[in-house]
């Protein structure tokens, strides 16, 4: 795949995009979600 | 360099810009928790462009991308451990729980969540004892590569001493002055020209090669220029993984890819990037951008890596593969890509963007040092815990040993160190730290007897495990060979195998078998700990 042959490797390659979208996805899905100590 | 005017022009107003943020973060910094944790009040944009220039150095560029040109793209399993772990389990797992606890027992470093969480003094200045004793080594890893790269970036100009005090001085100024808020604004600046400088370097390269496809294709086709003393160790080309089982697969695997990958986890100058803001909304906010920056930094380090052996065999000028070109010494692979492939306006932009990654790893470095020495060690340790109005004044004194510290290491060390000194603390940190943070966020039925053995157990195993077994190691140190008269204890594949494979899992079973058989901790202390966590 996109000239790498070993699996081992575009996997790897591959994975880096997804769990970049992963980590977009899900801080766009939960935008707004999550607004909930002396000094 | 061909302009070395234009050059210094950059630098000095980029030093501008440097110094007119630490003087914002001075003016905004109010009380100790400003000093220390931003006022818990960071924007999610700064915090993660801060926890992605923090964890980013000059080393995983130049170095880690050096070590692509030489081992080939496996390791972007590095990069993916990176994205995955080091920031989206980072931020959504560990992140919004140390944020939330951080709130809960009103603590300001990590050490102090530790110690807190499990009522122990001796926690906390144990952990900022370790932090004292090891960041020095790692943070003088970073200052050497700096001070190496500015000495060779303005030859006959700046000589390696000089470089070493100019670019302590001028961290030291903005730390010491703005605390946390001028640490975070600098970096957030910094990783911005460092995003920037390597979004140019993929698409150049890309293009330059013929295409994404194309261009791997062709670093397919030269697998059969691997030299054979690579060969023979497991390489099997730079689009293919090792032999698996080989010593190059456990080097790569182990140490490279489970040891910075997991070890990131428990980064104490990382993890207090978590306290740094108000909710859980700043967190979820930050995480995309995160996980943008880390590809951009080491995705795009290893691809160019690896790829610059078909640039250097296809360029009648070298007419070789990428380690022979650099002269055999893999640290000079990317910057004599760089020289000899790019534009000179890019070599500029180049120089920037790993001064940038230098200066923004430094500087936490520096803070978290400083809050270690004064907060942890001194405050909690030596005066028992006693409320004091000084501890901004203690912090900055603690910063000044720090840096001082890190100065003398930085004259004293050979530059080989790097590698071995970042691989040292990663490894400590996570066999110290992390069965202990992950009992802290997840695990109620967590003693104190079991967080101070599993601390004790990963400190002292990876300490031995280094100076008795791990090969690289245990011989730079030598501790082995004056005592036993041979250089490791331990034959193949253990020499090669990472401490942190080895050490980490007997200390989360040490975790789990002293808690089991000790005494609870309080009920109450637990709840209002873990309220609304």
């Amino acid at each position: 795949m996109l000239g790498i042959p070993d699996p081992g490797v575009w996997l790897a390659y591959l994975l880096c995009i997804l769990s970049v979208l992963l980590c977009v996805i899900y801080g766009a899905a939960n935008w707004n979600k999550g607004d909930e100590w002396d000094e | 360099m061909e302009n070395i005017f234009l050059l210094t022009v950059i630098v000095v107003i980029y030093l501008f810009l440097i110094g007119y943020l630490g003087y914002y973060g001075y003016k905004k910094t109010k009380t100790a928790a400003d000093y220390m944790v931003a006022g818990r009040k960071t924007h999610p944009v700064v915090m993660a462009l801060s926890y992605g220039a923090t964890f980013i150095s000059t080393s995983a560029i130049v170095g880690f991308g050096g070590a692509a040109g030489l081992f080939g793209m496996g390791l972007l399993w590095l990069t993916f451990l990176n994205i995955f772990v080091g920031i989206f389990i980072a931020f959504i797992i560990f992140g919004k729980r140390t944020r939330k606890m951080g709130h809960n027992l009103d603590v300001h470093t990590f050490p102090e969540l530790l110690g807190r969480r499990f009522k122990s003094t001796f926690m906390q200045s144990f952990a900022g004892l370790i932090i004292f004793l090891f960041m020095p080594l790692y943070a003088a890893a970073v200052l050497i590569g700096a001070a190496r790269f500015i000495e060779t970036t303005f030859p006959n100009m700046i000589n390696y001493n000089v470089a070493v005090l100019i670019y302590t001085l001028i961290i030291c100024a903005y730390v010491l002055a703005g605390g946390i808020k001028g640490v975070m604004y600098t970096d957030a600046l910094q990783g911005t020209i460092m995003f920037v400088g390597m979004a140019i370097l993929i698409v150049f390269t890309y293009v330059k090669l013929g295409g994404v496809a194309v261009a791997h294709q062709a670093l397919t086709n030269i697998s059969s220029m691997v030299p054979p003393k690579l060969v023979e160790i497991g390489h099997r080309g730079w689009t293919a993984m090792p032999v698996t089982g080989s010593k190059l697969w456990w080097n790569l695997v182990s140490t490279i890819v489970m040891g910075v990958g997991i070890g990131v986890l428990a980064q104490p100058q990382l993890a207090v990037r978590f306290m740094t803001v108000k909710s859980n909304r700043e967190i979820h906010r930050g995480v995309g951008v995160g996980g943008l920056f880390i590809l951009m930094m080491t995705g795009v380090a290893f691809v160019v890596g690896a790829l610059t052996n078909v640039y250097f065999l296809n360029n009648p000028q070298f007419g070789k593969i990428a380690v022979a070109a650099a002269g055999g010494n893999i640290d000079k692979i990317i910057p004599t890509y760089i020289n000899s492939a790019l534009p000179t306006w890019f070599v500029y932009v180049f120089m920037l963007t790993l001064l940038s990654a230098a200066m923004s790893t430094s500087s936490g470095q520096f803070h978290a040092l400083g809050t270690s020495i004064g907060r942890d060690f001194f405050e909690k340790g030596i005066l028992r815990g006693r409320q004091t109005k000084y501890t901004v004044a203690i912090t900055r004194i603690g910063i000044l040993i720090g840096v001082l510290v890190t100065v003398i290491l930085g004259y004293k060390l050979p530059e080989s160190i790097i590698a071995i000194a970042t691989a040292i603390f990663f490894g400590l940190c996570a066999s110290a730290f992390l069965p202990t943070y992950i009992g802290t966020l997840f695990w109620k039925g967590m003693t104190k007897a079991g967080a101070i053995s599993s601390m004790c157990v990963g400190f002292f195993g990876t300490a031995l495990y280094l100076l008795f077994i791990h090969e690289k190691e245990a011989v730079a140190i030598g501790l082995c060979k004056f005592i036993f008269n041979k250089p490791v204890l331990a034959g193949s594949p253990w020499t090669v195998v990472d401490p942190i494979v080895v050490i980490l899992p007997i200390s989360l079973v040490t975790a789990f078998l002293v808690s089991t058989f000790t005494k609870k901790l309080p009920r109450d202390h637990v709840e209002a700990c873990f309220k609304h966590v």
